[in-house]
């Protein structure tokens, strides 16, 4: 299982856009938000959680379609399935190689970010937290979508639109934790719903991932 | 030993081929016939598990089998090394130098994959069937774009490696691959049209 989660990260390392394409997209969302809603440091202080949380949702969404496309199309997806490895742990695998490309390089650019929108001093570090405990399960449930989506021409657009809604609860708790820490409210609550979407979904979602990929390629 | 029982295989919920039965013992190949479109490919999917058999069943030891065919799951971005140490990783089975030798890419060893041309991506190909130490292979058409020389190297590998190893191949190929192999027509194992059982799978 090891040696497919190296393979994943060397390919996105090396065949670009992977690595950092979701980070740039990130960067752009985030410093496009001040021209928008205007330089008034109050304002952006209220939006700062909600909008590094929807930019962070949609970074991830963007590299989704590949996680499984390329293996479709190559032919490795059928081969994969019938070596010794089982497919929900590919499926893990695959959610893993997408989190350590784009979740964790999101996570650790996002105080910067969240310097630019004049996030309160007290929420830096409810945002590093929210984001490490709650992008895990962002692709793991795009892992689950691209599955659903692998072999369809243009299955890009309706991946974005199975996933978007699933990201819902992920995105409330996660914002609702940045702002509470913002408000120097306790922020436990929400973190604590946060780890356990997060948990849940890498319980459930790998066996959901490898049937349906099971059915894809017949 | 593989052995098929009165399989009936569907492809998109149509039932192509029913009622294929025959024996393999171990060291033998069985080369597939039938024009275009007869299920060759439905076939040898059906016998790697890769979609469910419609009625009857395939026998041989779980876990021995692997499938090949002209998508050969090569990464671009990776070497040729690369490329066969990943699915002798996953196989759990160690890259022997003999391997590059045997399929003629000793030279080509740290080559990124994407520059090889559709000759030598095939060998890399087949080469993975020589890594990951599988007993019943299932080929689809493994000699396209191959040149004569190639296609003798990989009859050799098959007959003097592989089959003389106690494997077993199912090969589906329209040219003579030079090995003393029965063959099997599958033209009369050919569906009736509305032989049932597909027609939920059809919506799917």
């Amino acid at each position: 299982m090891i040696a497919l989660l190296l393979r994943d990260l060397r390919l996105a390392v090396r065949a670009g856009g992977g690595f950092g394409l979701g980070l740039a997209f990130f960067l752009i969302v985030v410093v496009l938000v001040p021209f928008g809603v205007g330089p008034e440091t109050a304002v952006l202080t209220r939006i700062a959680p909600g909008i590094l949380w929807v930019a962070s949702l949609l970074a991830a969404l963007l590299s989704l379609d590949r996680i499984f496309a390329l293996d479709f199309e190559d032919g490795s997806l059928a081969l994969l399935a019938t070596s010794p490895l089982p497919l929900e742990g590919a499926a893990l695998m695959k959610a893993l190689a997408h989190w350590i490309t784009t979740g964790l390089p999101l996570t650790i650019a996002a105080p910067a970010l969240g310097f630019l929108l004049s996030l309160a001093p007290e929420a830096y570090v409810y945002l590093l937290v929210s984001l490490l405990l709650g992008t895990p399960a962002l692709s793991m449930i795009g892992t689950f979508g691209a599955a659903l989506t692998v072999g369809l021409r243009r299955g890009g657009l309706l991946l974005s639109l199975l996933v978007l809604p699933l990201y819902v609860p992920t995105l409330i708790f996660g914002a609702e934790a940045v702002r509470r820490g913002a408000d120097g409210l306790d922020p436990t609550g929400a973190l604590l719903l946060l780890g356990a979407i997060t948990a849940g979904t890498f319980a459930l979602l790998p066996f959901a991932t490898a049937a349906t990929l099971r059915i894809n390629l017949r | 030993m593989l052995r098929v029982q009165n399989l009936t295989c569907a492809r998109g919920g149509v039932p192509v081929l029913s009622g294929v039965s025959f024996d393999v013992a171990a060291g033998q190949a069985l080369i597939l016939r039938g024009p275009n479109g007869v299920g060759k490919t439905t076939l040898l999917r059906t016998l790697a598990g890769l979609q469910p058999a419609l009625a009857g069943a395939a026998d041989y030891p779980q876990d021995q089998g692997a499938y090949a065919s002209h998508a050969d799951g090569i990464k671009t971005a990776l070497t040729v090394t690369e490329n066969l140490a990943f699915w002798a990783d996953v196989h759990g089975t160690i890259l022997s130098d003999g391997i590059f030798a045997t399929f003629d890419l000793v030279d080509l060893r740290d080559r990124m994959a994407g520059t090889l041309s559709a000759g030598q991506k095939r060998r890399l190909g087949l080469a993975r069937l020589g890594v990951i130490g599988r007993k019943v292979l299932f080929l689809d058409e493994p000699t396209v774009s191959l040149d004569g020389f190639s296609v003798r190297l990989f009859a050799d590998w098959l007959q003097n490696t592989h089959l003389a190893g106690g494997g077993i191949s199912v090969i589906a190929t329209h040219i003579d691959l030079g090995l003393a192999a029965p063959e099997l027509d599958l033209t009369p194992f050919k569906a009736a049209p509305d032989v049932g059982g597909g027609s939920d799978e059809a919506f799917l």
